[in-house]
């Protein structure tokens, strides 16, 4: 049997997957409480949330490598949940680099495509072209012993993609990676991901990650999907409180709703949601470090307890006359006067805020 | 005058001679335990090498293929340890390989039972062979295949633990759900993903069991089965000197075996740059 494959790396129409009511238990455990998520052709969602949210779970079902208890996969609208993970014709790249110790670089990548029939000089030519996507042609006779770890994910990247595969899985590929190597290679990720045009499904848990890297982010938490929308949605509009605490940094500060608005700290601000309460009534405001405004102030209200450098952010933390800290993220230009136990005013930014009971 | 004490210097020189003295009692251990192993291998070749008249030369050597049944019996013992390799790779290599990714909490448990054979008295294994196959097909029952079954039994406690050992030093799972992933069938992955990565553990599994197989005498005995340890026993209670060089010749048979695996083994770590 000889296969033809497509060597051009322009877009193909990605297919479209649907995730629907899937459910997964261990025991007494839950991993997956009813997963519902549909993905567009082409288009990359990340699956967020904290260690045993279920997540891998839901990859690894998806992948074929794991059993759901109930509900289905959808893959160009066929259900492939009985279809064996060697034949659904996707492609995974694992947390731990998953080269054959026993085939070079070259080899690797050429796999996929001498188990599907493909001539040895389509292979060699194939899977050269493929390491040359991601930079490592000179690399082609190393073994993966030879090789970093960037490098062995990108030749895992490699091998993934030579067998154009309906849907591209990441579980965690950069989690092994040193801090310069993951921005480097998240960056590649995603801009052969939409070259291509193929549908990805990308597990981390990784916030940064998942909204740099992702079309749309879906964050799970305890086996159930909390939200999913592009990532500034995520960030800026949390569904929930767990998203809001979740995604990025958030401040607790106690407030007194009113209607539409919450008091906090004698500033009025609009909330997302009103909450379901009279008004008047205490509530805990959500407030991200970067809408906390601090202003060096000899009469100042608050205090600052401690400031951290963080390069062209300083995160500087005060403490309120009730004892809460909140946290500031500011330009570390305008940090400078707020060395600790220096008194300082607090703004807040005129930006909605989410409100909680 | 005052006199200089170097207080780094002298516990120095108490560690040198405390090295020094474990240096030399490791070497004396070393030199009786080569004795002790080439003391009776040097006077077996000196023995097998004796001609008439206190003389030595390689007569009893020569002699030894002419001799009646040895070739029959050498040729016996290399096709039992033949089969008895393969019987036992194609049971044991999958087996252990699906215990690793689908029964891990079963691995004590089944090394337990493969280490069996170690503790059960080799008549015991005998007749519970006979017992076993009492009725069966005549081609096992009346064969050398019944021995290589019960080799197999015997080499269960290395081949397990050589495959168990090769399998734990390769990340088994990821590599096999990889292989799944590309469009491998379970075979293939077998194939092409496990087996590659554990051909040295599988060629040491190998070696040791054909050298059991190649000096196994008391079951092929208490079987009524002629291999070339029996041979080599009946023979020697007519001639020694034949015997003898019967004896070195599995010896160096097994030792030749030993080296391929070892030259094998370093050309696999060379080449991926690690060993399984």
């Amino acid at each position: 049997m000889t296969a033809t494959i497509d060597t051009s790396t322009e877009a193909r129409p990605g297919s479209p997957v649907r995730l629907a009511g899937l459910r997964r238990g261990y025991g007494q455990v839950t991993a997956l409480d009813g997963l519902d998520l549909d993905i567009a052709p082409g288009e990359l969602v990340s699956l967020l949330g904290p260690s045993g949210c279920g997540k891998t779970t839901a990859l690894r079902i998806v992948a074929g490598l794991e059993h759901s208890d109930a509900g289905a996969v959808f893959v160009d609208g066929q259900d492939i949940t009985k279809v064996p993970a060697n034949k659904r014709d996707m492609a995974m790249v694992f947390q731990s680099y998953s080269l054959f110790p026993n085939l070079t670089a070259g080899e690797n990548v050429a796999f996929g495509l001498r188990l599907r029939g493909v001539s040895p000089a389509e292979r060699r030519k194939r899977s050269g072209e493929l390491l040359e996507l991601v930079g490592l042609n000179q690399h082609y006779d190393r073994y993966a012993t030879q090789m970093s770890g960037g490098q062995q994910q990108r030749v895992a990247l490699a091998r993934a993609l030579a067998i154009e595969p309906k849907v591209l899985l990441l579980d965690e590929p950069l989690s092994a990676l040193d801090a310069k190597v993951r921005v480097q290679l998240r960056d590649e990720i995603r801009g052969l991901q939409q070259r291509l045009g193929i549908t990805t499904l990308f597990v981390t848990h990784d916030q940064e990650e998942a909204l740099s890297m992702s079309d749309r982010v879906a964050v799970m938490n305890d086996g159930r999907l909390e939200q999913c929308a592009s990532p500034d949605e995520v960030y800026t509009r949390p569904a929930t409180p767990f998203v809001a605490a979740f995604v990025g940094a958030m401040n607790r500060i106690g407030g007194i709703a009113s209607g539409t608005e919450v008091e906090i700290l004698g500033q009025r601000l609009s909330v997302t949601q009103p909450p379901e309460v009279p008004a008047g009534s205490k509530v805990t405001a959500l407030v991200r470090p970067e809408s906390v405004l601090i202003s060096p102030a000899v009469a100042g209200t608050v205090r600052v307890a401690r400031s951290s450098f963080r390069g062209p952010v300083t995160r500087v933390t005060v403490e309120l006359p009730d004892g809460t800290e909140v946290d500031s993220d500011l330009p570390s230009s305008a940090a400078v006067d707020l060395r600790p136990g220096a008194l300082a005013d607090i703004r807040f930014a005129p930006e909605p805020v989410m409100v909680i009971r | 005058m005052t006199a200089v004490v170097d207080l780094t210097t002298a516990p120095r020189a108490a560690t040198r001679r405390k090295l020094g003295r474990s240096r030399v009692v490791a070497w004396l251990v070393l030199i009786v335990s080569a004795l002790f192993f080439l003391i009776p291998i040097v006077a077996s070749v000196e023995f097998s090498l004796r001609g008439v008249h206190d003389t030595h030369d390689l007569s009893t050597w020569e002699n030894l293929f002419g001799q009646p049944g040895f070739l029959d019996n050498l040729i016996t013992s290399l096709e039992l340890a033949a089969g008895t390799v393969v019987i036992t790779l194609v049971l044991m290599v999958p087996t252990t390989a699906w215990v690793h990714l689908r029964l891990p909490r079963m691995r004590r448990l089944i090394e337990a039972i493969c280490v069996l054979p170690l503790v059960i008295p080799a008549v015991v294994l005998a007749n519970g062979v006979l017992v076993a196959f009492r009725g069966g097909p005549s081609w096992i029952t009346g064969s050398p295949v019944i021995l290589a079954l019960e080799y197999v039994v015997l080499a269960l406690p290395f081949t397990y633990r050589t495959l168990d050992a090769g399998l734990s030093s390769i990340p088994l799972t990821t590599l096999v759900e990889a292989g799944r992933n590309l469009g491998a069938s379970w075979l293939t992955v077998l194939m092409r993903v496990v087996v590659p990565n554990l051909r040295t553990s599988i060629l040491n599994a190998s070696i040791l069991s054909a050298a059991m197989v190649l000096g196994e005498f008391t079951i092929a005995n208490l079987l009524l089965l002629n291999t070339l340890p029996v041979w080599t026993v009946q023979a020697g209670q007519q001639d020694g000197e034949v015997a003898t060089a019967a004896s070195m010749l599995i010896l160096i048979v097994t030792w030749a075996l030993l080296l391929l695996m070892s030259v094998f083994g370093q050309r696999g770590a060379r080449r991926t740059g690690r060993s399984s």
